[in-house]
């Protein structure tokens, strides 16, 4: 199987078949301390690939640079070939790159269905001018609001429609702004923690639907803490400590790996690789 | 009494109340609905106001393309003001635009550009081109207590007809994706950039939509009396922003109301405080002091009003409940 994802032997760093997403010397700091410092990295195209790394690695901080939100000491990265260091965060998220946040961002005084009609691209009614004259922009917003309204039914927040986002509770903030991302239709879509806080049995739901994700032939690039879940799903997993890149594999082949399981150790004693669990579990 | 309240009723409808409306309305779009703070929505009122009347005194420009260079100044005053603000935390703008407003006022005072602005006199007698468009036959027209000549009426007339209309156009235009965005820049622009909208632009737009519903809020103003270099001090910028906050921030009915109000309840609380030093039964005030304590009775009824209906009279008090 890795065969199939990496060129040669699966180092960190190492080169894919096919990749979407190519970053290269891309290194930042804060003050004296480097946040991130990332030599090579390749992401599979069509794939599920898992980002983990103890905390303060550098893996949101990574996901920043490379959406554009935070600028890089220095780096170049392309995304399907585009050069995109310099671009602006909301030209890469224009080209099919999109994020979601650690920490939540729900647009809380706006309903959950505007905060979902927002992700629709290409509305003409959101130039000032064409804003005035609704025959103009009617049809694509039915349009927007029926796919949003789909989408919500999957994420389990159809009742909530036509709620203030305030009145979600924080997983639901985590689910709405997932799907409020997928209503960019992304090529590749970048999930910083989507299941913290979302409870076990929505959780299958979600790796369910992620894994439709990439049937439908997206992209999907995740941080996630919890090692089950990263198991569970991701075709490919990359470890980060310390802002370098430390290994890279399928993920019962990196679960073994002495740099992984010291970079998680070294840094808190009580974290679980999820080899316990998984063996609970079966 | 009639006469005290008749002349409180008339501050409903006079044009210096469309104007300060239409002002509120013009922060209502930056500070209600894309969360900018401007705290120097006088200087677009100044520009609106020297815009306009420059054009006439000094240039000899007619009606309409003097309010067509006050629409191009106040165009330049807004990116003059965003470009190096609304890339940055919000505050910046708020720091920003209160300098230019005293900055704007300043230059337009100061003798040397007297030929030009008047100077501390300020200008006049530049409204002929605008009663010259009047259609109401000359003479007086009486109602109860009110007597008010042809050109009055057709100032009371066209300033609402301009609040309306600006009234409606931001109705419209935040019931529409593109409000959907503004709203969303208020909540968290990191949000609405993420999901690939140019979050600059935007706040860039509202600054130039609400500033010019300032500028034309300036030259309402001005139409029938005079403009004064004193009157586009910060003060200008508060008495909106009670305005505003009286009405409901995140409301365009509210800026309306709450203009109406403010302006009522001055002229009542005057009134009422003179009449009272007149006939002897108010004895700790002289006349003078009428005119400052009329300002605190009003900014009491206000810290009533903001502590017992926090969102204004028109806001949803939900959106408060949400944000605390
Ligand atoms: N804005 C900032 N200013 C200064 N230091 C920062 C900033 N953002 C991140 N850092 C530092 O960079 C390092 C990496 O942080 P980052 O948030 O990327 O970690 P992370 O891998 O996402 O951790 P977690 O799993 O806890 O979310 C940390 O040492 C952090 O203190
Ligand atoms: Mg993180």
């Amino acid at each position: 199987m890795p065969s199939q994802i990496a060129i040669g032997a699966a180092v960190p760093g190492c080169a894919k078949v096919d990749p979407i997403l190519i970053a290269d010397n891309v290194r930042r700091q804060f003050g004296g301390n480097v946040a991130v410092d990332v030599e090579h990295v390749e992401i599979p195209r069509g794939l599920i690939t898992a980002l983990i790394g103890p905390n303060g690695a550098g893996k949101t901080t990574f996901f920043n640079l490379l959406t554009g939100f935070d600028q890089p000491n220095s780096g170049d990265w392309t995304f399907d070939g585009v050069k995109l260091a310099g671009v602006p965060a909301f030209k890469v998220a224009r080209m099919g790159m999109v994020r979601t946040f650690q920490l939540t961002k729900s647009l809380n005084m706006i309903t959950v269905m505007e905060n979902m009609r927002l992700g629709a691209q290409k509305q003409p009614g959101e130039s000032l001018l064409r804003a005035l004259i609704k025959p103009l922009w009617k049809r694509n917003e039915d349009a927007i609001t029926a796919r949003a309204a789909e989408l919500l039914t999957r994420f389990k927040l159809d009742a909530k429609s036509d709620d203030f986002a305030a009145s979600l509770s924080g997983g639901q903030r985590k689910l709405l702004e997932m799907a409020r991302a997928l209503m960019t239709q992304p090529r590749l879509v970048m999930l910083d923690e989507p299941m913290a806080g979302v409870n076990p049995a929505l959780t299958q739901s979600l790796l369910e639907h992620i894994r439709g994700l990439k049937n439908e032939g997206m992209t999907v690039l995740f941080v996630e803490h919890d090692m089950h879940m990263v198991r569970n799903i991701s075709d490919w997993v990359i470890v980060m400590a310390e802002g370098k890149i430390v290994a890279e594999g399928p993920p019962n082949e990196v679960m073994k790996n002495p740099a992984v399981i010291d970079a998680y150790l070294g840094a808190h004693h009580d974290s679980d690789l999820g080899t316990e669990k998984q063996a609970k579990g079966n | 009494m009639d006469l005290i309240l008749g002349n409180a009723i008339s501050w409903l409808f006079q044009p210096i109340t469309a104007a300060y409306a239409l002002a509120a309305i013009g922060i209502a779009l930056h500070f209600g609905f894309t969360g900018l703070l401007n705290f120097g929505q006088a200087v677009f009122m100044a520009v609106g106001a020297y815009g306009f009347s420059i054009s006439v005194k000094f240039f000899g420009l007619g009606f309409w393309p003097a309010v067509g260079v006050a629409v191009i100044a106040s165009i330049a005053m807004a990116f003059l003001l965003g470009i190096p603000t609304l890339r940055l935390r919000s505050d910046y703008l708020a720091i920003v635009t209160i300098a230019a407003a005293e900055v704007f006022r300043f230059i337009v005072s100061t003798t040397s550009a007297q030929p030009v602005t008047g100077g501390p006199q300020g200008l006049n007698q530049y409204s002929e081109g605008f009663y010259a468009m009047n259609p109401i036959p000359v003479g007086h027209y009486k109602f109860w207590v009110w007597d008010f000549k042809q050109d009055d009426l057709f100032a009371i007339a066209v300033s609402w007809l301009v609040v309306t209309f600006f009234a409606v156009l931001l109705a419209i235009l935040i019931r529409s994706p593109w409000g959907r965005v503004i709203k969303g820049i208020r909540e968290d622009e990191d949000a609405v950039r993420s999901l690939g909208k140019n979050v600059y632009s935007y706040k860039m737009q509202s600054l130039v939509v609400g500033g010019l519903m300032g500028t034309f809020a300036g030259i309402l103003f001005v139409l029938p009396t005079s403009v004064q270099p004193g009157n586009y001090g910060t003060t200008l910028t508060f008495y909106i922003w009670t305005i505003l906050l009286l009405g409901g921030a995140s409301t365009v009915i509210g800026s309306i109301v709450g203009a109406m109000i403010f302006w009522s309840l001055l002229s009542l609380t005057g009134d009422l405080l003179s009449t009272g030093v007149d006939n002897g039964t108010i004895t700790f005030l002289t006349q003078n002091q009428v005119g400052a304590i009329r300002f605190m009775l009003v900014g009491v009824a206000l810290m009533l009003l903001v502590i017992f209906r926090p969102q204004g009279i028109f806001g949803n008090k939900k959106e408060l409940y949400f944000n605390a």
